[in-house]
């Protein structure tokens, strides 16, 4: 998200506290536990309006009455809702004076990426002199977007800024009561970004390619909501292909996508949270709920790759509710050690025409477990729908798991619904050959991994399709003994 | 250029290889036939340095140097080139992107920077034409869908790129019609210098028909049993192995 000028002031008073003058450090951080009292405090430290407040107590009350979902192919030890403190301040990260005093291995990890020195610096919490720099940048983007009329900030801004906007549109994809765990955001969610594209407008850069360092150290709850107004359109990237070391476990997020009519939204992921340690010991629980709404001709275009997480639970989906609309999802989901991941879409076909394409590529190691979930629904009133399903996997070694779940749904024999599933493993023959042509295995298994996936790598961003190709390459590292 | 001496190999326990020895110099073509398992393609894979495939005994000499315990990158990254009888499919892997990643590996092991893009597109596009390829044919998905003979002319193309010091032919002539047959061998033939050898390995003669050897082996039960010139080939193709096989016993 953009550095605004208020937040810019916020850091430079966070600088200021460093000094001393800042006493009340107690207050930032809130007690543990989840209860009414805290989901308003929460509300209220971020000075939202009234019925900002009542919308997340509805959300809480209505938490409070669900049970945890246990349907989704993945075991882990239930978090303690209790535990965890939903609220804490920006934390001051531990400043380092150069990049020498970082963990080599991240840095090795960041070379490899090609992330540049200064993004490093950024990322790792090195003391930059560039700030100003930085924000003159920011600021230049945002000059462009504003003439447009293009509205790009966070959430908690847009809530006191844009509160129309906000209030006409938050949790009308993503209802407050749609899940446990999108309860869980609605109530407590604690920050995230709005973006709002109007009539007609082309978005004229891909939204975070710059933005993606600032995205970074965004919180465990995050909320995102993007709106393509009429005609518009709006490439929106989200994540970071750097490894980003969370010490939250849970990890929750909200995702809401509004195409108008002739309105497209291309949002694509990459993920690469903590996926625990080489034993399957911690790692980040990554529950998310994504779901984008398409009208008249409308088009939602989602694209994943997701390389970290020890748990990931997460179904990118499209409503496609408007005649001669197009829901998209292209993936690549990557396990290695114990890692578990349980992710497909929903198509949802409403409209006339409707038509929905489905890319799933799976890659487990590794004693990993990785599962396509995806359901393909035809309404009745959803003439002509038509529906392309494509799920690949890829297993390497003997002791991970692929599984398939497709769920197809058709009530409207005018329907057309195709689904192709292969699984695959990567040969000894096929290493044998690049060890042949002088490509040695890891190389190898890189090339064959990236061969697999290309159809979903091409989907991405040219420059971030660069890096993901690369993460594969690091996520896979040492799978081959 | 590859000396082997008194080779011997196994897989899974079961001794195939029993003894070879082999002297190939440069600007040499050997011919190795021999009836279906007589242990032809598992003296290649050994070559070549494919572990599914045991060491029991012996030497192999690259240049005067022991290459028994080098990995099989390794080895080709001093010149060894392999032309499978079946090479594998890679989706999603263009031949060029294939062949790019091929040279830059050996130019890492050799300490030399990655080869630019315009002179990659420069050679790529020469040795295609060398070999009669269609660069439509260069962005398809390394051997997917491909014919038998086209297929083995991509073999061809990558060891052209390659630019190896020893080429092992593994059947190349298997699933080739005659005219996939004469684009192949006439590529081997315009590939083949003094500084380069090739090893073919055959079942039948006619590949020799168009890449004519300076020798002929016979390998029978994984031993070389006869050692002769073209006239050898000729006359197991009229006589057939039977005659090796009792001679031999």
């Amino acid at each position: 998200m953009a550095y605004t000028e208020e937040e810019l002031k916020k850091e430079l008073e966070t600088k200021e506290y460093e000094y001393g003058f800042y006493t009340d450090i107690e207050s930032e951080t809130f007690p543990v536990g989840l209860s009414e009292e805290i989901v308003v405090a929460i509300s209220k430290k971020k000075n939202e309006p009234e019925w900002m407040t009542t919308w997340r107590l509805k959300a809480f009350n209505s938490w409070l009455n669900m049970k945890e979902p246990d349907w989704a192919n993945v075991k882990y030890e239930k978090p303690d809702f209790q535990s965890i403190s939903y609220y804490s301040a920006p934390k001051k990260k531990d400043q380092y004076k150069s990049l020498d005093e970082v963990d080599p291995e991240l840095l090795n990890t960041f070379n490899k990426l090609g992330i540049s020195i200064d993004e490093q610096k950024k990322l790792t919490g090195v003391a930059m002199d560039i700030v100003v720099d930085s924000v003159s940048v920011a600021t230049t983007f945002r000059d462009t977007l504003a003439k447009k009329g293009i509205i790009f900030c966070s959430i908690s801004e847009a809530i006191r800024e844009y509160p129309k906007l906000v209030k006409k549109y938050i949790g009308t994809i993503v209802p407050s009561t749609d899940n446990y765990y999108a309860a869980l955001n609605s109530a407590v969610f604690s920050d995230g970004s709005f973006c709002y594209i109007p009539k007609g407008v082309r978005c004229p850069m891909e939204l975070s390619t710059y933005f993606r360092i600032n995205q970074a150290g965004t919180g465990q709850f995050e909320r995102t909501l993007v709106v393509a107004d009429k005609g518009s359109y709006v490439s929106y990237l989200e994540g970071c292909t750097a490894p980003s070391r969370d010490e939250n476990q849970l990890h929750a997020a909200v995702v809401e996508l509004i195409a108008h009519d002739d309105a497209e939204i291309k949002y694509s992921t990459v993920q690469n949270w903590f996926p625990g340690n080489k034993d399957g010991k911690g790692g980040v629980y990554n529950f998310v709920t994504k779901r984008g709404i398409c009208h008249n001709n409308a088009k939602i275009s989602w694209t994943q790759v997701e390389t970290g997480s020890a748990v990931t639970w997460k179904y990118p989906s499209c409503v496609l509710r408007g005649d001669n609309s197009i829901g998209e999802f292209y993936s690549i989901a990557v396990t290695n050690n114990y890692q578990q991941a349980d992710t497909g879409t929903k198509m949802i076909h409403i409209g006339k025409n409707t038509k929905s394409t489905i890319i799933s590529k799976g890659i487990s190691a590794g004693s990993s477990q990785n599962s396509y979930r995806g359901l393909v629904q035809v309404n009745s009133r959803a003439q002509n729908a038509r529906n392309f399903s494509q799920c690949d996997s890829l297993l390497m070694g003997n002791k991970c798991g692929a599984h398939t779940f497709p769920y197809i749904e058709a009530k409207n024999n005018s329907a057309q619904i195709e689904h192709e599933a292969t699984t695959s493993k990567i040969g000894e023959d096929q290493i044998f050959y690049c060890n042949q042509r002088g490509i040695d295995t890891e190389k190898a298994i890189a090339l064959i991994v990236n061969g697999f996936s290309k159809e979903v790598l091409n989907k991405l961003p040219m420059e971030f399709a660069v890096e993901a190709q690369k993460l594969l390459e690091i996520s896979l590292e040492g799978s081959v003994g | 250029m590859l000396t082997i001496e008194n080779l011997h190999a196994s897989v899974n326990g079961k001794k195939i290889l029993k003894g070879v020895d082999l002297d190939v110099k440069a600007g040499e073509v050997h011919a190795i036939m021999g009836p279906n398992g007589s242990g032809k393609s598992t003296l290649s894979s050994v070559i070549a340095g494919n572990e599914v495939y045991e060491m029991t005994k012996g030497n192999i000499l690259l240049n005067g140097e022991d290459i028994n315990e080098l990995d099989a990158e390794d080895r080709a990254h001093k010149g060894i080139f392999l032309s499978f009888q079946y090479p594998v499919e890679i989706p999603g892997v263009s031949v060029t992107n294939f062949i790019k990643t091929a040279i830059n590996e050996s130019r890492k092991a050799q300490g030399l920077d990655d080869m630019s893009a315009s002179e990659m597109l420069k050679k790529i596009r020469q040795k295609a034409a060398l070999l009669d390829i269609d660069t439509k044919f260069l962005s398809r998905s390394l051997n997917e869908g491909f014919s038998g003979g086209e297929k083995k002319r991509n073999e061809i193309f990558q060891m052209a790129m390659l630019e190896p010091k020893l080429s092992i032919l593994d059947e190349t002539d298997s699933g080739l019609d005659i005219d996939a047959l004469k684009i192949v061998a006439n590529g081997v033939n315009k590939l083949k210098n003094d500084q380069n050898a090739v090893v073919i390995i055959t079942h039948y003669q006619r590949l020799l028909n168009y890449i004519a050897p300076d020798f002929v082996h016979v390998l029978h039960d994984g031993k070389i049993v006869k050692s002769g010139t073209k006239d050898l080939a000729n006359e197991l193709e009229a006589k057939g192995y039977d005659w090796i096989k009792q001679e031999s016993n």
